[in-house]
């Protein structure tokens, strides 16, 4: 590089980061924003559950309530974020590798639960499955409950987090194109052989990306959750519910210390997110070099 | 056959039609369910459940609220992802993980958090009130709450855009001796502005239907500080099916309509830019 495109080049560096004042109020009013809006909010949540100290905080956490709510949690958590997978995956597939008409209309009615509100969400299922819905008599006729049970509760969830796997994916492989599968093929792989040596490693981090999005969701999710649980302690509480129904019986220590083990889940999520979205990067990075 | 274009690839059948169904058991048809619910009413029940002055004054809110929630966010957002894109700083990869923090916490202990934080007795709300300013339990208190948990839309969707944006032309246009909020104003805007919509417009659409954070900090006084979702909910409480259905297509169909503004607006923008 001749020393005539060095010092354009450094000259441009300086116009690029702006003058150093305006640059530094940047930054303080982003570390400002970040304080305010997002470390307040968690230093306020720990505070007010161990006001009254460790023992009250393990108390309200491994009492038999709290634990059951914990258990319905991770069951709508294992059984939605597999199906959505199994979802995602394939729908991610039919979009990507193949061309039909319609295909921008299903790609939006993939992303529709996003712009649905989670109350709404709620409401459809019981319009379909509660006692003055569509399967209603049906249901109560056979002793099948579904709303205010388990399988509303799991039903809601699906709802809500069915567009995050699919939503990762479809970029991702539409980015990656048919080449290689189409080697694979050509080279005598079978169908599922082609799957799992060709496809699932190239789309495994967005695919790791889209699961932690998902489980978050699963795991936190309220309104749609709140409609159809009909809030029977130890038996339809999710842990978001459970949070609520302490806090509205003034037992703030108690919503405290249960949203601070929520608020520790979120943190270990935060850090696989952070971690699949790096490899994924990398991932990117290794392509776009060679 | 002719719609594949590699035909090589197996699945087609397999993956599609598993989509449609999943999407349809699942998505389509409980939606459906809702409007073809709303359908039993006549035209002149739906509209007296939709005008009633609860009803709007909840309308007003949501919408407001949520709108107010995604222009601040159009603001924090854009600063956050400029600094975060174009500066290196101590603490800067702290809070690029953290971004997603609203994403991955739980709506309810976002909500409770929030509460704590801003009602009368606690340690931002007593600032407030110092200037006599009430956050908690008003309006603001929403809008601050929709921010929230909407924080992260506006920054995600700019960052991959800011960070694609060529060198070469910021460098051009300070060479030709364009001042740096020039720059900012003839260069970057144009060339973030549809993605910014974008951002804007999911913060728009998860706030208008966001219930988990807000119903702690809102009140909840019928009129004053009453969502829609919140009053979706009250009418099912009260086992109003109809009330219910009603305005849960009001919701739908508003804010259907809306997207749809945004999206023709930023076509529009996308359309002339180039």
């Amino acid at each position: 590089m001749s020393s005539a495109t060095l010092t354009a080049a450094a000259v441009a560096n300086a116009a690029r980061r702006g003058n150093p004042l305006g640059r530094r109020l940047l930054i303080a009013g982003a570390w400002l924003v970040f304080l305010l809006f997002l470390v307040l909010p968690l230093l306020v949540v720990l505070s007010q559950a161990l006001k009254l100290g460790f023992g009250t905080f393990f108390a309200a956490i491994f009492e038999p309530d709290a634990i059951a709510a914990l258990k319905l949690t991770l069951i709508a958590v294992g059984i939605s974020v597999p199906l959505n997978l199994v979802f995602g995956v394939a729908a991610a597939w039919c979009v990507s590798k193949y061309e039909f008409p319609g295909k921008s209309v299903l790609i939006t009615l993939i992303d529709l639960p996003f712009s649905v509100s989670p109350v709404i969400a709620g409401l459809i299922y019981v319009l379909m499955f509660g006692s003055q819905g569509w399967f209603g008599p049906w249901l109560s006729d056979h002793d099948i409950q579904i709303v205010f049970a388990v399988p509303g509760i799991v039903l809601a969830t699906l709802f809500v987090t069915f567009p995050f796997v699919a939503r990762e994916l479809i970029p991702l492989m539409q980015e990656q194109g048919t080449q290689e599968e189409e080697a694979a093929r050509l080279l005598g792989a079978n169908g599922w052989q082609m799957f799992w040596h060709v496809t699932l490693p190239n789309i495994k981090w967005g695919l790791i990306y889209g699961v932690v999005l998902c489980t978050a969701r699963a795991m936190g999710e309220f309104g749609a959750v709140s409609v159809v649980s009909g809030h029977i302690r130890g038996l339809t509480n999710t842990l978001p519910l459970h949070v609520e129904i302490l806090y509205n019986e003034y037992n703030h220590v108690a919503a405290f210390s249960v949203a601070s083990l929520l608020l520790v889940m979120a943190l270990v999520i935060l850090l696989l997110k952070q971690w699949s979205e790096n490899r994924l990067s990398r991932l990117r990075h290794s392509d776009a070099e060679e | 056959m002719s719609r594949r274009t590699s035909p090589v690839i197996p699945g087609f059948g397999l993956t599609l039609g598993y989509t449609l169904v999943y999407l349809s058991l699942l998505v389509l048809i409980p939606l459906a369910a809702m409007f073809i619910h709303a359908a039993q009413l006549t035209w002149e029940q739906f509209w007296n459940i939709i005008s009633a002055p609860r009803v709007l004054a909840a309308l007003k809110l949501s919408f407001g609220t949520a709108l107010a929630a995604a222009l601040l966010n159009g603001l924090i957002g854009t600063l956050l992802a400029w600094v975060l894109v174009r500066y290196s700083f101590p603490g800067r990869k702290i809070i690029e993980a953290m971004i997603d923090l609203p994403f991955a916490l739980p709506t309810a202990v976002a909500g409770i958090a929030l509460t704590a934080l801003y009602a009368p007795n606690g340690p931002i709300g007593q600032l407030a009130g110092m200037i006599g300013l009430k956050i908690a339990y008003t309006p603001l208190g929403i809008t601050l709450a929709l921010t929230f948990v909407t924080l992260p839309f506006v920054v995600r969707t700019l960052q991959p855009v800011l960070a694609d944006i060529p060198k070469e032309v910021e460098e051009a246009a300070a060479c030709l001796g364009a001042k740096p909020l020039q720059v900012f104003r003839y260069v970057l805007l144009p060339a973030l502005l549809p993605a910014w919509l974008t951002g804007f417009a999911l913060a728009f659409a998860r706030g208008v239907g966001e219930y988990g954070s807000v119903i702690f900090i809102a009140g909840n006084m019928p009129m004053k500080t009453e969502i829609l979702p919140l009053l979706i909910m009250v009418k099912l409480d009260q086992y109003d099916y109809h009330g219910a259905t009603a305005i849960g297509v009001l919701m739908l169909v508003v804010a259907f309509v809306l997207l749809l503004l945004i999206n023709l607006l930023q076509r529009r923008i996308s359309t002339a830019s180039t």
